[in-house]
């Protein structure tokens, strides 16, 4: 199927169970006038074509289709199992760490198809950040937590690199806090500082889309609160990807939530429609904490 | 969607929470629509016993709005409710505000009642009024129903009779302004007859709102300030 890249939500396989066209062109104007404002050249949307992930001859992910706009934040819920981390872990090829696990179909990011044997596994990585459930900061200085990334990619003058890791520390707004123990060890910040720091370094490299995985599930709700303000901050400038096990968060802070169920996409549409009139059962059925 | 969708939820104390809301607003509509019956005779057959009771009677209405609104504030704080437990709540909390209206329209018939002499009762079209007061308690009879069946076609029937209630409304005024050019002496009274009449089809008005909340919470479509044939064809589309 050819990916048209204008509308949203996308041509859906019959999984997704698109709303019918009054709905659409009622409830979703918000987000697909986004998505049509998006030029030729913008090229951090995702356009995910009949997707398909298999664990060994397990298959976890069934021909998914879905358009993920730039510059928005897009959320997949779904029961543990669903895919959902699946399917997040494709768009930066992350699963490639382990042979016995393949995708097909297309997943196109900037023009190119992600899953093209020929994709740059390094470019795609500093285009297409990840943060994990746990945060993971290197047993190195805060300032060499930022620094390492970005070495990895580019060759910066001393004064610049500096500038570099103040900038990724304010957009993770972290700086304010960690300005004058930028030499002490990243291991010795809290929990939710840990997170942004790796929220930072992932920034960084100046990608074009950061990926979370239950990016606040091992934090407490202050700091669960500071994440959020802070993918409500990044929304402008890169398109969020957030996989949340906790409905309330994708509430607060998606423009499009994403419902799976047994590795299929049940039903997609903007945050607003899914949490107050979803159209399929399953959805309803998850979301209100009903027997499905 | 039916009754048994909000039975059906993991949690057994969140089926309980929600089904003793919606069992608490068919109670507080029970009292609305007695109150209203009241209302009506005590103002056409000027029965005073029946005035009393719908003025002593509103406080329980109060009482039972108050309670169901800290019910639904408590369901949203602890609960979250999302998707068709979202609009139940937001149905339930503006059909209560509607019910805890029309019982204070019913209260006003009732002074009125309590109020107008004898000798008066006999200058204004007393049947009239009390065939606009039945198709009004009809229809809060009728909205109430509708929301306990969950049923937005019978919502949608029911608002439809809001025409026939604005029509008669407005005949009782014609008549009642004809009456008071020929005799200027009842004027005073003819207005109290003329304000109760005002708040009944103000209770009207307050049914259909209820209406259009049954089609939202079922549908999860806002019917309101929309045409009855818009209505309609909200209500009996695919539901959610």
């Amino acid at each position: 199927m050819a990916y048209e890249g204008t509308t949203f939500p996308p041509e859906t396989t019959s999984e997704v169970g698109a709303p019918d066209e009054p709905r659409q062109g009622r409830e979703r104007a918000g987000a697909r006038d986004a998505a049509v404002e998006q030029t030729a050249e913008d090229t951090g949307s995702i356009a995910v074509n009949n997707l398909n992930f298999y664990y060994g001859k397990f298959q976890a992910l069934h021909d998914i289709s879905m358009h993920i706009p730039a510059r928005q934040v897009t959320a997949f819920i779904g029961p543990s199992g669903c895919g959902k981390s699946t399917l997040l872990r494709t768009f930066n090829r992350i699963y490639q760490l382990y042979p016995e696990q393949t995708a097909t179909g297309e997943i196109r990011l900037g023009g190119k198809n992600v899953l093209d044997r020929k994709q740059d596994l390094n470019l795609l990585r500093a285009r297409v950040g990840m943060v994990f459930q746990k945060p993971t900061p290197f047993p190195m200085s805060i300032y060499d937590n930022i620094a390492f990334g970005v070495r990895l990619y580019e060759r910066l003058r001393r004064r610049d690199m500096d500038e570099r890791v103040e900038w990724a520390l304010r957009k993770a707004a972290l700086w304010d806090e960690v300005n004058d123990i930028l030499k002490q060890n990243g291991t010795m910040l809290s929990g939710g500082q840990q997170q942004r720091l790796c929220i930072a370094r992932a920034v960084a490299v100046r990608p074009s889309v950061l990926l979370l995985d239950e990016p606040a599930s091992a934090l407490d709700p202050i700091s669960t609160l500071k994440i959020e303000e802070l993918i409500e901050e990044l929304r402008d400038d890169y398109t969020i990807v957030i996989v949340t096990h906790n409905m309330q968060q994708a509430a607060r802070v998606s423009d499009n939530t994403a419902f799976m169920y047994l590795g299929k996409l049940i039903e997609y549409a903007d945050t607003d429609t899914i949490f107050t009139t979803p159209s399929e059962k399953r959805t309803e059925d998850y979301i209100t904490g009903r027997y499905g | 969607m039916d009754k048994s969708d909000f039975s059906q939820h993991i949690s057994q104390q969140y089926n309980e929470d929600l089904q003793d809301i919606l069992s608490g607003v068919m109670a507080m509509g029970g009292l609305v629509e007695e109150q209203l019956s009241d209302a009506v005779s005590a103002l056409v057959d000027g029965d005073s016993q029946l005035g009393e009771k719908v003025v002593t009677s509103d406080a329980k209405v109060n009482d039972a709005e108050v309670a169901l609104d800290e019910a639904c504030t408590h369901v949203l704080a602890r609960r979250q409710p999302a998707a068709s437990d979202l609009r139940l709540i937001i149905a339930v909390i503006k059909t209560i505000n509607d019910l805890e209206r029309i019982g204070d329209e019913a209260e006003r018939v009732g002074r009125m009642g309590l109020h107008l002499m004898e000798a008066d009762r006999g200058k204004v079209p007393m049947e009239d009024i009390r065939n606009l007061g039945n198709l009004v308690r009809d229809m809060v009879h009728g909205a109430l129903d509708a929301f306990a069946r969950m049923d937005p076609e019978q919502a949608v029937r029911v608002a439809q009779r809001d025409i026939q209630a604005d029509s008669t409304y407005d005949a009782i005024t014609h008549e009642l302004l004809r009456r008071m050019m020929e005799d200027s002496s009842i004027v005073p009274r003819i207005m109290d007859v003329i304000w109760s009449c005002r708040a009944l089809e103000r209770i009207g008005d307050r049914a259909r709102n209820i209406c259009e909340y049954v089609v939202y919470f079922v549908k999860g479509t806002d019917v309101r300030h929309t045409s009855f044939e818009h209505m309609a064809q909200e209500a009996t589309g695919d539901g959610h």
